[in-house]
């Protein structure tokens, strides 16, 4: 044995490019990831988006169609987003989490990992819904393109933060298989399946309040200058605060879980 | 030997060490663990000594893990103190200094094996050649590009062996590694962490088979109700099972007459039947026959099995 050994700490806590290749990777292999968060939201977007009179009806700059598809990519960015920071859960139940505690990986680099991948995915997500939709029909000014993409991939950061949440908060080996459900119904209460001006009064005035109006609303925003982004602001700030906040506040209990 | 306690200092790249000698590898001193009522460890004085392949021998519920927990900063002690290679254990985690090879789970089934130990390179800033390494060393090169969800225990058991050797850790530590693994595969489980431990690591494995700790162990360390109960080399605890026992019938016997009585290890006195171990037990017998109103004498021998029982049972324990 050498009796002197040089011994150093990672910077960064642990967070690496080559950390979250490997994480990439990994999660590519995942048959259904894939499938709900790549392929998923282009296959709605397809069935609900493409047919004949909503090509020719206009909405804002562009058509119908374009609406829905940036609503779909809002969709897709959120179902990346929250399953990659529910990957906690699954990594908790097979003890991974208390094998990482024997690396100098720090619980915080850890969690930057997750979401660093999560909006990764949901960077991808978001780049197939528009490809598909820009040979599907959609019709979008150039600068709400680009817009509407980031703001989808940007806003879904809180999906993220809810991702984490649940994953702390359940200890299941497929949390997805509760949170997809979950989110399906929070897309329609959110007005994302539907503008929420379909809604009777009382359900659209409950719309405002739940997680997903505000990132739909200010992600379509660029297309089509309408709502009032005040208060979609303001719905993603507040829920980005609670599953925030609820991600500290598990994430704090299972460091100290000692 | 001489072991080297390290000195951290800051460069850009993170943190570094340059080395300074410690004497100890492990120090533990009065430490206490309760989870709600139970008391898992009550009050560990325990010292290892750089090197040295020490074995945790006790039964299931004897606060082995609970202390391995403490070695690795897993866990806290509610009293006492732990240290490891002079440092506080998490800190002596993240350099590498200590790792660890645990019963269960760890592992991730979608990453293959080689991508797992790449991970755990990454982790402490390796480098592919250490990857390849720890690879060879727990006999995994041909199965590098298996998932983990497809491997044997066995071959799952070697994957956390490789990932515990990636730091090069001074101190290595096996809570319970054979569990579940068939004989042929801890015959090659052991083969492998003996050829590892020749190179002069520190190896502290906990285990509740005897054979192991006999064949595998320079010193071993029996632990009942999370306590410290025997403490000694291979060699001792072949002499302490090399004892007898006398078991006779003698009215008004008590404990103190009897250990007073020529090697006399232990005794015990139930009802009428007193219970005295000895490494000798004729000139107990004789004694007992010639001076006292002993009788119904009786003489077995001891095993190393009897032994551990004897340590480590509800009996033993006054």
């Amino acid at each position: 044995m050498t009796v002197v050994q040089e011994r150093s700490l990672p910077a960064l806590g642990g967070f690496s490019p080559r950390l979250l290749a490997l994480e990439l990777r990994r999660m590519a292999r995942n048959r259904r990831t894939v499938i709900f968060t790549l392929i998923l939201p282009a296959v709605f977007f397809l069935l609900f988006g493409t047919s004949g009179d909503l090509r020719t009806q206009r909405a804002g700059e562009g058509n119908v169609t374009g609406y829905i598809l940036v609503s779909m990519a809002v969709y897709g960015a959120m179902l990346a987003a929250t399953s990659g920071g529910a990957m906690v859960s699954l990594e908790r139940a097979a003890g991974w989490s208390r094998q990482l505690r024997l690396t100098p990986l720090k619980p915080i680099a850890y969690i930057a990992t997750k979401l660093s991948l999560a909006m990764v995915i949901g960077a991808i997500s978001v780049t197939v819904a528009m490809v598909v939709g820009a040979f599907a029909g959609a019709e979008l000014p150039l600068h709400a393109w680009i817009e509407c993409g980031l703001l989808a991939w940007v806003c879904s950061l809180v999906f993220g933060a809810f991702g984490l949440f649940m994953g702390y908060l359940l200890p299941s080996e497929n949390v997805m298989q509760i949170l997809g459900p979950a989110l399906a119904v929070l897309s329609f209460a959110g007005g994302l399946f539907a503008p929420v001006d379909t809604f009777g009064h009382t359900f659209a005035t409950i719309a405002k309040f739940t997680p997903v109006y505000g990132v739909g609303e200010i992600a379509r925003y660029p297309l089509v200058h309408d709502g009032n982004l005040w208060i979609a602001a303001l719905n993603v700030i507040a829920w980005t605060a609670v599953f925030a906040g609820g991600a500290i506040w598990r994430f704090r209990r299972d460091t100290a879980r000692v | 030997m001489t072991l080297f306690r390290a000195r951290v200092t800051f460069h850009s790249e993170g943190m570094t060490i340059t080395a300074t000698p410690v004497a100890r590898a492990v120090d533990m001193d009065g430490v206490v663990k309760r989870y709600g009522a139970v008391t898992a460890v009550d009050g560990v004085n325990l010292t290892i000594r750089p090197g040295e392949v020490v074995a945790l021998l006790g039964p299931n519920g004897a606060g082995k893990t609970t202390t391995i927990d403490m070695l690795l900063g897993l866990s806290r002690p509610d009293s006492g103190r732990v240290s490891v290679y002079g440092r506080a254990p998490q800190d002596a985690v993240a350099l590498g200094l200590v790792s660890a090879v645990m019963q269960t789970g760890g592992l991730l089934k979608d990453y293959t094996v080689e991508e797992t130990v790449r991970l755990t390179a990454v982790l402490f800033g390796r480098g592919r050649a250490d990857v390849d390494a720890a690879l060879d060393r727990a006999g995994l090169t041909e199965i590098g590009k298996r998932l983990v969800g497809k491997c044997s225990g066995g071959e799952q058991q070697r994957l956390r062996f490789a990932m515990a050797l990636l730091p090069d850790p001074e101190l290595l530590i096996l809570d319970e590694p054979t569990t579940g693994m068939d004989v042929s595969g801890r015959h090659d489980f052991w083969q492998a962490i003996r050829q590892d431990a020749s190179g002069g690591r520190t190896v502290i494995f906990a285990t509740h088979y005897l054979d192991e700790a006999d064949a595998y162990a320079d010193r071993i360390v029996f632990v009942r109700r999370g306590r410290v109960v025997a403490d000694g080399t291979a060699a001792e605890v072949k002499a302490l099972a090399a004892g007898r026992t006398l078991r006779a019938t003698l009215p008004g016997a008590t404990r103190e007459q009897l250990l007073a009585l020529p090697g006399v290890e232990t005794a015990e006195v139930r009802g009428d039947q007193i219970h005295v171990q000895a490494k000798d037990t004729d000139p107990v017998a004789r004694h007992l026959l010639t001076e006292t109103a002993a009788r119904d004498l009786e003489i077995t021998s001891r095993n190393l099995e009897e032994a551990f029982l004897t340590l480590t049972s509800e009996e033993a324990s006054s």
